[in-house]
């Protein structure tokens, strides 16, 4: 080389080309082994991809290019988390019952992140093309990335408040936490396409809208700088993983007629599942913001009705329709949110954050959001338990639920068409009877149901004898089962649970701020100077 | 297809079957319409027990913090499962009914329907 002399410099890759030589030029046929034994999941889901070279990522996103803003959202994210802790920002939310939607958020969320993390890292193992293989690595790398900024943006509450120290064992564990657990393992163990289009289209084009522009504004509505700068860091991958997940549909669909059903069969599947996930979403919304921004209900006609609404129309040209069952949600969104906390709180000791009944401004508030069923059906169950509160005997339910078998939700759900009657639906699979919360899980169930016969339901688990603490001893004559079983899944009894105006995080926080733990309800201690 | 799996024929275990329950089988409660409660109720019963013992001893502890609870009248109840409307006998076991593992039961109190409309 030296001995040509005239060697000039690398002339420096245009981004296109850059992209190009990444996607394109990475990539190659392999001669010492056979294809099929490289990419042995690509098959047996039945897609059939003709020519892999037609995928377009719309973001053309090279890895300099990648490190460099991600790298540049780093520096800016984690100045705000420093300024935030120096400044003890956690007392400037607006009460303390913000810090326990936090508490369900870091506990049943970011395990999601981590589990998104895996999923992407699978398929940038397993997809045969170059580009959607470097898009999905930089996903993987995007949802890791998600998991740690969150725990950091949230690490700083755990100092102060109770129940946020162990949310790895939670996440694990915790009998409501295997709604979000499962919901990813049951993605990440699909095939990888289903898995696409379970968490990249279902999942982030359709649904996280809902996530994170209500949920977002909430946590800046009440104050939360740091969680809100997490928020915006993430929002940009955010578009980006949507961007793929419509591109991945559109692929799918173009490259073969065949692939139509087997999409919509799972458009219907991953909207169902994830419809049930947001459930924890619209409670915390509606009942654990203190200053909310919109309903649940608000929010599922803007992003699901109408957005989803337009994307649906859109799709109509390659043969595809709605979810199956959308219907129903639509149906549902005025009461989820107010059947979800009437069981938070009649289980309340049996949950890992204090819980409170709306206050009377809160209940006006459900009035007017929720004009048909709310004065109806919940207001009278909510003052009748505010009377048993003042009475010194709030109610409570100390049975464990009957779970559906595939989300994992108590069956807490009412008919469609009648708020006043439970759901039943149930099958008989190989000679045992099998429990669902709605007709969604029940066609999951009925298609696939070797994937959920083996279902770890926590309240069969207890039922067992599988959820003690290590070294319990069941035969010892003080032995409490359930209290056994909530160590386990590290719940502090009595600790983390209970009435908010009970909780040590409500006195803490009176004493610490001098300002009402539940500004709707006046102070508890002593400590809260009168400032009205 | 009970499954789409790598290799064909998979198989999960299934995860609850009755001889890991020490003995013991399940049995789902749903009171209908007393949606206060929040879910059909999920127990662990011996395969023997008579419907009465589930009346007397077990559905009180269960139920009888709602209001309606007191005021039921037992030979009125509507008792029904998945296969349709049955008549319990009180001396007669879980099994002796035709209770297997897991069966979800109902019963329905007409004129107690949730306490002021709220389940
Ligand atoms: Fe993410
Ligand atoms: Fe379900």
């Amino acid at each position: 080389m030296a001995a040509d002399g005239d060697l000039k410099p690398i002339k420096k890759l245009s981004l296109k080309e850059n992209y190009a030589l990444l996607t394109r030029g990475l990539g190659w046929e392999p001669t010492y082994e056979k294809k099929e034994e490289i990419f042995r999941t690509i098959d047996f889901e039945g897609i059939k991809i003709h020519d892999w070279e037609k995928w377009e990522d719309p973001f053309r996103l090279t890895m300099d290019a990648y490190w460099k803003y991600q790298g540049e959202k780093e520096r800016k994210l984690y100045a705000i988390i420093d300024a935030f802790q120096q400044n003890n920002g956690q007392f400037n939310v607006t009460d303390a019952r913000y810090v326990q939607a936090l508490k369900l958020f870091l506990n049943g969320i970011v395990g999601l992140e981590y589990a998104s993390h895996r999923g992407f890292n699978i398929l940038g193992r397993e997809f045969p093309g170059v580009g959607p293989r470097i898009a999905a690595q930089m996903q993987a790398i995007d949802e890791l990335r998600h998991a740690t900024t969150q725990i950091h943006a949230i690490s700083h509450y755990n100092r102060f408040f109770e129940g946020m120290a162990d949310f790895p064992h939670q996440f694990d564990r915790v009998w409501y936490l295997s709604i979000p657990k499962s919901f990813f393992e049951d993605a990440v163990s699909s095939g990888p396409f289903e898995f696409i289009v379970a968490i990249s289209f279902a999942f982030e084009y359709v649904l996280t809208n809902l996530a994170f522009m209500p949920w977002m504004s909430g946590a800046a509505f009440n104050g939360d700088m740091s969680t809100v700068s997490f928020g915006f860091s993430a929002q940009s991958d955010e578009a980006r993983h949507m961007t793929l997940g419509i591109e991945v549909i559109k692929f799918l669909l173009e490259q073969d007629p065949d692939n139509v059903p087997l999409v919509q069969k799972w458009i219907d599947k991953w909207f169902w599942r994830g419809y049930r996930l947001l459930a924890l979403l619209a409670t915390m919304m509606d009942y654990m913001l203190p200053k909310r921004v919109m309903s649940w209900s608000e929010a599922w006609t803007i992003y699901y009705e109408e957005n989803g609404g337009a994307l649906f129309a859109d799709l109509a040209r390659y043969g595809i329709r709605p979810p199956k069952y959308a219907d129903v949600t639509i149906k549902e969104k005025q009461r989820v949110s107010h059947e979800m906390w009437s069981i938070f709180y009649s289980v309340r000791n049996a949950v890992g954050f204090p819980v409170w009944l709306p206050s009377a401004e809160e209940m006006d508030w459900f009035s007017e959001k929720y004009p048909d069923t709310f004065d109806r059906y919940y207001r009278p169950r909510f003052e009748h338990w505010r009377e048993l509160e003042e009475k010194g005997t709030p109610f409570t339910n100390m049975t464990l639920p009957q779970l559906c078998q595939v989300c994992q939700w108590p069956c807490i759900y009412t008919e469609p068409d009648d708020p006043t009657e439970f759901v039943h639906r149930e099958t008989e699979y190989q000679g045992e009877t099998f429990h669902f919360c709605s007709d969604g899980c029940k066609d999951i169930f009925c298609n696939e149901p070797e994937k959920y016969v083996h279902a770890w339901l926590p309240v069969h688990q207890i039922y067992q004898g599988n959820c003690f603490p290590e070294g319990a001893d069941p035969t010892a004559p003080d032995f409490n089962p359930l209290v056994a079983a909530l160590q386990y899944m590290g719940i502090k009894p009595g600790v983390d649970g209970g009435l908010m105006s009970q909780h040590v995080d409500a006195s803490r926080w009176e004493q610490w701020t001098s300002r009402p733990a539940n500004l709707h309800e006046g102070a508890i201690t002593q400590a809260v100077r009168k400032t009205t | 297809m009970p499954v789409k799996a790598i290799k064909p024929g998979y198989h999960g275990e299934f995860r609850d079957r009755v001889e890991n329950f020490r003995g013991q089988q399940l049995l789902n409660i749903c009171w209908e319409k007393h949606t206060m409660f929040g879910w059909p109720m999920c127990i662990p019963v011996p395969p023997e027990m008579p419907f009465g013992a589930l009346l007397e001893q077990v559905l009180p502890g269960i139920y009888g913090a709602h209001p309606d609870f007191a005021r039921i009248k037992w030979n009125e109840v509507q008792w029904s499962s998945a296969k349709g409307p049955f008549t319990p006998d009180p001396s007669k076991s879980m099994v002796e009914h035709g209770f297997k593992h897991k069966t979800q039961i109902r019963f329905r109190t007409p004129g107690l329907d949730g306490h002021n409309g709220a389940g």
